[in-house]
């Protein structure tokens, strides 16, 4: 039978020439790419909204009528939901994924490109549901992003008549896109890599979202096993989760059930997700740190290997979540242990981006800059998570503000971070134009300044006891009133925060039309998704023939060399000092 | 170059990184790449099953779990009706597997013939799996009278469905074939199917085996599986 390549199918046959075939129904990955990012930017800023709305309450307690506890409740719940799923996995694997992926290893496009435009439709479908909830009766599920049941399901939350119901239906619908991406990104970075592109000759952005795809197949199962189970609870009067119990006076008609059983399957499929979210991101930043110090990364393989043990050691720390919700002792003890494990090379990786830095020849671009600024959150919000990761102290800490600083700064902060630096230092690939330096600048500053004035002093109030979740505090006699003043000022400096986001999506929209012209590979990088004929890339991406691939992604500033970066497609032995031309090139690491 | 080879290249080097390249093919064909996503496919539905096996076995040790055998007047205390539904889900898989060495050997004619007895087969399958619930419906054993109950009714329905969806999709590749006279494909294409309706036969045997177990072995297992 013929020898018919993945992704490298003639395309002139079927260039789409309508609007419609161009940009509505593509099944150009470029094109699918940036639906899933404004799909994805769209829900995160309503999210950036209801959190305001959070703050609001929280630092001026009683002084807006629109908000009460079940509206707090439920603007907490879909935050959370939102920007975890809908946002972060949606623009990291679905956008920067699709967009990244065939170009850095060499493809005309994804695998199977019907499938990937099926799941962006399936995904646009799944916000629309989502959204959908804060127009029926009830409103949204207002039961937290973790959704523990029994108090899902009972009267009492707010929601619990069609908020659930949306909310289950549209993770399953997410789960189906998610999964049709998940296969054609896996699929296509083991099989469709052009010419002399080896596994270890992938940029670390490929790896990280290679490793977050498979890791992403494997658990999203469990939180559709458990949506499944809880629908069927809530829907048909089985009892996989709800326990016989008394609500409102009234014994509920379902009986032998487990809730805990709930919480090991969301955590199975929770704490992978934040991995998920964070490896393409460690990815990411990893070939933004080498291109703007004009190094190469240091310690590339033991990345590739610490990605990897990353990945595989998240499916066994689900339970550090649940040390509060009761475990027997080696049970704890077991989880305390991975939990801890995992950091090791966690702190290899921050090691190495920081020895990456060590003498580089640093260009503090807008993307440098933020993805400096990732490595000062995340070792702040990793050390957090040293502390939680012990019972002994997670016990008094869980379900307090501390754990949310921790996971706000180690996922949130961290990973928006990274998100922006990859957005300014891929723009001008995706559009031809350089974002504007100056509005770069103070949407850096005030990002980087404000996420530490909002989220480190949420530290000190989990020390104090202040809960998580909780609408008001109420007299509390152990709360001094200074806590009360540094709420206010959380909540200030979370409306500048959130205020200054504008001048970033002002500058997506100004470079669109009057940013400067980028031409290629203005950053000088080596990658293969710099080096196709147009830039913007074409539909097919390579013109008539498929690049090949003579080197590593990380020949920056190579010895005797003629530029201080080598592209990926240059053969060995080329782009060296006549006089050196003789002798081997590159360096060791 | 097997796997640890290839993730210990030194690609920083050049000589070696060469080395490693020129062993690497370059982009493979579709159809590698539709078998690749078949089978990580399948892995994803184990995992799915995989986790209703674990709740399975943890819910049963908690108190007022009835294990579906054992006592005459449970559900599945004959199993008749169990071992009848096996051997046409098996006849189905034979079939296919029919179908499939017919088209290798040139035959397509007779290969889409038996390719359609086994979708017949299949539906049978199904039809058969939905009387046996309505018997155990009429007899008392509902979805909701005990969570043993529940993971029958869900396991099996979410078993069948997967069935469904294999020949929706099976019959629509053998329309696309038909209408693009494009015959050569067929092979690949039951080649998938073959794989996928292999695939459901085991996974129903273990559902089997899993949901006729007596209250000392699944306390066994939960013991095995840290859950007891
Ligand atoms: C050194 C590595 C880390 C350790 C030891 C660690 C440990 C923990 C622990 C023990 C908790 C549970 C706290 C509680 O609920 O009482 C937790 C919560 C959390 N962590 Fe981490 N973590 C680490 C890294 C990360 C990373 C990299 C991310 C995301 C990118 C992350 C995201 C989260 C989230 C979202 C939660 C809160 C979930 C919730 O309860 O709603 N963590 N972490
Ligand atoms: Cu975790």
């Amino acid at each position: 039978m013929t020898h018919v390549p993945i992704a490298d199918q003639p395309m002139d046959d079927h260039h789409p020439t309508s609007f419609v075939a161009k940009y509505v129904w593509s099944q150009d990955h470029k094109v699918i790419a940036i639906q899933y990012a404004v799909i994805a930017i769209f829900v995160g800023v309503v999210a950036l909204i209801l959190s305001a709305f959070m703050r609001l309450q929280l630092g001026f307690p009683d002084t807006f009528s629109f908000i009460n506890p079940n509206t707090y409740l439920q603007y907490m719940t879909m935050h959370g939901m939102i920007m975890v799923v809908y946002m972060l996995t949606a623009l990291l694997l679905g956008g920067f994924g699709n967009y990244l992926i065939p170009l850095m290893v060499g493809a005309r496009d994804m695998a199977f490109p019907y499938l990937n435009m099926l799941s962006v439709w399936f995904y646009f479908v799944s916000v629309i549901i989502l959204l959908a909830s804060f127009f029926v009766t009830g409103g949204p599920t207002g039961a937290g992003w973790t959704l523990y049941p029994p108090q899902t399901i009972l009267p009492g939350t707010p929601g619990n008549e069609w908020g659930i119901i949306l909310m289950i239906l549209s993770l399953a619908v997410f789960i189906v896109a998610f999964t049709m991406g998940g296969l054609n990104y896996v699929t296509t970075i083991m099989q469709a890599r052009t010419h002399g592109m080896t596994l270890m000759r992938m940029p670390l952005t490929i790896w990280g979202i290679f490793i977050a795809s498979w890791m992403g197949l494997l658990a999203f199962p469990a939180l559709l096993v458990s949506a499944i189970m809880m629908a069927m609870d809530l829907l048909l009067g089985t009892s996989f989760f709800m326990p016989t119990l008394v609500s409102l006076g009234n014994a509920v008609d379902h009986s032998g059930g487990s809730p805990l059983l709930f919480q090991h399957l969301f955590w199975f499929f929770g704490h992978p997700e934040v991995y998920i979210v964070a490896l393409p991101a460690f990815g990411m930043v990893s070939d933004v740190l080498a291109t703007h110090a004009r190094k190469n990364i240091f310690g590339y393989r033991m990345m590739v290997w610490a990605i990897v043990i990353i990945g595989a050691l998240s499916f066994l720390v689900w339970a550090h979540h649940m040390y509060v919700s009761g475990m027997n002792l080696p049970f704890g003890f077991f989880f305390a242990t991975t939990t801890l494990i995992i950091a090791v090379p966690t702190a290899l990786k921050v090691y190495n981006w920081t020895l990456t830095l060590w003498q580089g020849n640093i260009r503090l671009t807008p993307p440098m800059l933020f993805a400096i600024g990732f490595i000062f959150t995340f070792i702040h919000g990793g050390l957090t998570g040293l502390f939680l990761g012990n019972v002994i102290v997670d016990v008094p800490l869980a379900d307090t503000m501390f754990v949310v600083a921790h996971f706000h700064m180690v996922m949130g902060v961290s990973t928006v971070m990274v998100i922006f630096a990859a957005i300014y230092h891929w723009y001008p690939l995706i559009t031809g134009r350089m974002m504007h330096e100056g509005m770069a600048r103070v949407h850096f500053w005030t990002t980087f300044l404000g996420s530490y004035a909002v989220f480190l002093p949420m530290h000190y109030l989990g020390f104090m006891g202040v809960p998580r979740r909780y609408f008001a505090m109420g007299d509390t006699a152990f709360m001094p009133e200074s806590t009360h003043a540094l709420n206010a000022s959380i909540t200030v400096f979370a409306l500048i925060l959130i205020a200054f986001q504008a001048v970033f999506i002002l500058n997506l929209i100004w470079t669109l039309r009057h940013g400067r012209e980028a031409g290629k590979n203005p950053w000088g990088a080596t990658s293969l998704e710099w080096q196709t004929p147009d830039v913007p890339p074409k539909h097919g991406n390579w013109g008539d023939k498929l690049p090949v691939v003579h080197r590593w992604a990380y020949d920056y500033s190579v010895p005797n060399s003629t530029q201080d970066f080598i592209p990926q497609t240059v053969p060995q032995g080329e782009m060296l000092e006549k006089s050196a031309a003789g002798q081997t090139e590159g360096k060791s690491s | 170059m097997n796997l640890i080879a290839r993730l210990t290249e030194r690609s920083w080097d050049p000589a070696t990184s060469a080395a490693a390249a020129a062993s690497a093919t370059g982009p493979e064909d579709v159809f590698a790449g539709r078998q690749t996503m078949l089978h990580i496919f399948l892995v994803i539905v184990s995992v799915i099953f995989m986790l209703f096996f674990l709740t399975f076995i943890a819910h049963s040790q908690y108190p007022g779990f009835e294990t579906l055998t054992g006592e005459p007047w449970k559900p599945l205390a004959s199993t008749t009706q169990l071992w009848i539904n096996t051997g046409v889900l098996v006849l189905a898989s034979l079939m296919m597997h029919l179908g499939l060495t017919r088209a290798r050997q040139g035959q397509m004619g007779q290969a889409i013939g038996f390719t359609l007895v086994a979708a017949f087969f299949s539906l049978q399958f199904m039809l058969a799996q939905l009387w046996l619930w309505r018997d155990l419906h009429s007899m008392g054993h509902t979805l909701v009278s005990n969570p043993s109950h529940s993971y029958f009714y869900l396991m099996t329905g979410v078993h069948a469905l997967h069935l469904a969806g294999g020949l929706v999709i099976m019959l629509g590749a053998l329309v696309l074939i038909w209408r693009r006279a494009a015959i050569e494909r067929l092979e690949r294409s039951l080649k998938l199917c073959s794989t996928y309706w292999h695939y459901l036969l085991g996974l129903w045997l273990v559902l089997f085996v899993l949901l006729t177990r007596s209250p000392e072995t699944y306390r066994t297992i939960a013991i095995l599986c840290g859950l007891g």
